[in-house]
């Protein structure tokens, strides 16, 4: 489903070239459970941002279903992200002025949905994710770990098939962390390949396959039983 | 995103930065109100004179002595001294089948007095026809006697203030006013409001022209009131009127004919170009409101850097961005044309109740280039922050680097 080959991200820092992706090779399947640890600056967030189609390889070739990202124009980017992926922030990321619903609904606000089908959606995921009494609420009505839920609900409202988080947890105490993973992995269960960026140990080792980077580079990728 | 959405979206987030918000539209308010105001007093002006005129008579031409040459050239190396305007010269013009009737006038200060109650005033003299000619309607009494114009009559018709200022509640007609120690008798009173331009007949007393020249001691003429019979008589009554005292004075063409209607127009054209110039003057207000909005939407523009990059993280393209950005700076634009609009009409509401007289109304195109212009303003100057918001790189933009 995704196929990454020879990814090369470069930035240039003055006349120092950083290689934040080197050479980076790599395939995911459809339902993968994938976790990337690695020290701070070892280019998680970079791969990530590529794979969700934000960052631009410097070279290298990027195959989501079938289709090379690589020569799109903006425009096709920005669609493959809207129908495809979702991504999770650590910081969130919801607009401080709307309703958690209308947090929701700003995806397919976008996509050009009709009101009468967003509502119906909006409705149907936050029930899904227990945050119907929630759906008037501001962002800053809300606790942290239910920001991250309406933000999670936010991802995955247009039925994405790749859920990309970095750092989901990182703004959060660990028990509404807790609920954010298993919230995750329940929607990984139902089918939705997923990558968590994570500096967590444990929680990193909840996925079945491990990625783990030094340097831009992938050090090792394992698979693992679900425990 | 859908249109609907679209207008939605941008008016939560123009209600989201109230404070900003409401600046702007203070400042597009106005811009767009003054020139509305400014316009309608303008126009005000102009329908004023127009109205004006056209109570002065409908065919009229206006002769007087002396020759206003306008096509420039050495002056004359004789003394150009105009010969006089004659009541010969008057009568005589009578001749011309499309002039209806002349109205010679002479003009003088004069002292009336009755009883002990004295006042300096304008003491015009003329026939019978000025009435007519100059829509005179009376109070009470007659006009002047259908007399020759040659003959003197110890008449006089008093303008509405002067009878009140003289008589206060008595009877005038039938009593004898003293002008300049001549003894003339009270035949009529104007009518309350018989008021013209540039002259206003309140405090004037109207005697026979022979009488006014006999009290002023000059045979000569101020004015000669000329009413042509049709519209299209004016050329013909002003060309032979020409060539009538032209033959009278040796041949020499010494006399000025105005018409109304070259009157009416210059007025016109100046109060129209005057109404267009406080209307751009007014209209560079709008310009600064554009250039403010430019700098509230930067503003916005570098506040709003992480949800610009969330947007293109859902899926949002440069050009849908573009279009967010665009239709909030339009929007704030023409929200603050329509409260622009709404003090205007106010204001004008307002000025009709304090001088009702004025006939203020904006012209048309006013609010509609108003709204145009701010719309356009508001286009023109939200571009270049949205096009900074949509080059935004995402990446960068979510993460605050
Ligand atoms: N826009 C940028 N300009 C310059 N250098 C950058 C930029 N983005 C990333 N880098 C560099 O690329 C490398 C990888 O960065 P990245 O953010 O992917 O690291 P990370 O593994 O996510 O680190 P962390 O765990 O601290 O989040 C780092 O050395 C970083 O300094
Ligand atoms: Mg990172």
């Amino acid at each position: 489903m995704i196929v990454l080959d020879a990814i090369e991200r470069d930035f240039t820092v003055g006349d120092e070239v950083v290689h934040a992706l080197d050479q980076v090779s790599l395939e995911l399947a459809a339902g993968d459970y994938v976790s990337v640890m690695g020290p701070s600056g070892s280019g998680k967030s970079t791969l990530l941002n590529v794979l969700g189609l934000l960052d631009r390889p410097n070279s290298g070739s990027y195959r989501l279903e079938g289709v090379e990202t690589t020569t799109l124009n903006e425009e096709k980017r920005a669609a493959l992200r809207r129908e495809h992926i979702g991504f999770v922030f650590q910081a969130f990321h919801l607009v401080p002025r709307l309703t958690a619903a209308d947090n929701v609904a700003l995806p397919m606000l976008l996509g050009g949905i009709a009101p009468k089908e967003r509502e119906r959606r909006v409705a149907e995921v936050l029930e899904s994710l227990g945050l119907s009494d929630r759906a008037r609420h501001r962002p800053d009505q809300l606790s942290g770990g239910q920001r991250q839920r309406v933000a999670i609900a936010r991802a995955i409202v247009m039925r994405p098939a790749l859920l990309l988080a970095d750092e989901p947890t990182g703004n959060l105490d660990q028990h509404s962390g807790g609920e954010v993973i298993d919230l995750i992995e329940e929607l990984n269960a139902g089918g939705i390949t997923l990558v968590v960026v994570t500096h967590d140990q444990a929680i990193g080792q909840r996925a079945t396959r491990r990625i783990r980077m030094v340097d831009g580079r992938v050090d090792s990728d394992t698979r693992h039983a679900r425990t | 995103m859908r249109a609907p959405d679209l207008l939605q979206f941008a008016a939560q987030s123009l209600a989201g930065a109230r404070k900003r918000t409401l600046m702007m539209l203070l400042a597009m308010s106005i811009g767009v109100a003054s020139v509305v105001l400014l316009t309608a007093l303008g126009e005000g002006a102009r329908r004023y004179v127009v109205g004006e005129f056209a109570s002065l008579g409908t065919h009229l031409l206006i002769m007087l002595p002396g020759r206003t040459e306008t096509t420039g050239g050495a002056p004359p190396l004789f003394g150009e001294t105009p010969r006089d305007l004659t009541l010969d010269d008057a009568t005589s013009l009578l001749r011309e089948r499309s002039i209806r009737r002349i109205a010679p006038l002479t003009v003088g200060n004069a002292p009336v007095s009755f009883g002990s109650r004295e006042r300096e005033v304008t003491v015009l003299g003329s026939t019978r026809d000025l009435f007519p000619i100059r829509h005179l309607t009376l109070g009470s009494g007659q006009p002047l006697p259908d007399i020759d114009p040659q003959r003197a009559a110890n008449v006089a018709v008093l303008g509405p203030g002067l009878r009140k200022e003289l008589f206060g509640g008595q009877r005038a007609l039938g009593q004898w006013v003293r002008i300049n120690d001549r003894r003339f008798r009270v035949i009529g009173v104007i009518a309350e409001g018989g008021e013209s331009l540039g002259q206003n007949l309140d405090d004037m007393v109207v005697i026979p022209v022979a009488s006014a020249q006999a009290l002023f001691n000059s045979p000569s003429l101020f004015r000669v009131l000329i009413e042509a019979r049709s519209k299209e008589d004016i050329e013909p009554a002003k060309r032979a009127a020409r060539e009538i005292i032209r033959q009278r004075h040796d041949g020499e063409d010494d006399v000025t004919l105005i018409s109304q209607d070259a009157l009416l127009s210059t007025f016109d054209k100046i109060l129209r170009a005057l109404t267009y110039t406080v209307g751009g003057i007014a209209a560079i207000s709008l310009a600064v409101a554009g250039i403010l909005i430019m700098n509230v939407m930067l503003v916005a523009v570098s506040q709003r850097v992480a949800e610009i990059g969330l947007m293109k993280a859902l899926g949002a393209a440069r050009g849908e961005v573009l279009r967010i950005f665009l239709v909030e700076a339009v929007m704030l634009a023409a929200s603050g044309a329509v409260i622009g609009l709404a003090v205007a009409a106010l204001g004008i509401v307002g000025l009709r109740h304090v001088f009702p007289a004025f006939p203020l109304t904006p012209p048309l195109w006013a609010p509609l280039a108003a709204v145009g212009v701010a719309v356009v303003a508001g286009l023109v100057f939200g571009v270049l922050p949205a096009r900074r918001a949509a080059r935004l790189d995402p990446v960068k933009a979510l993460t605050g680097r």
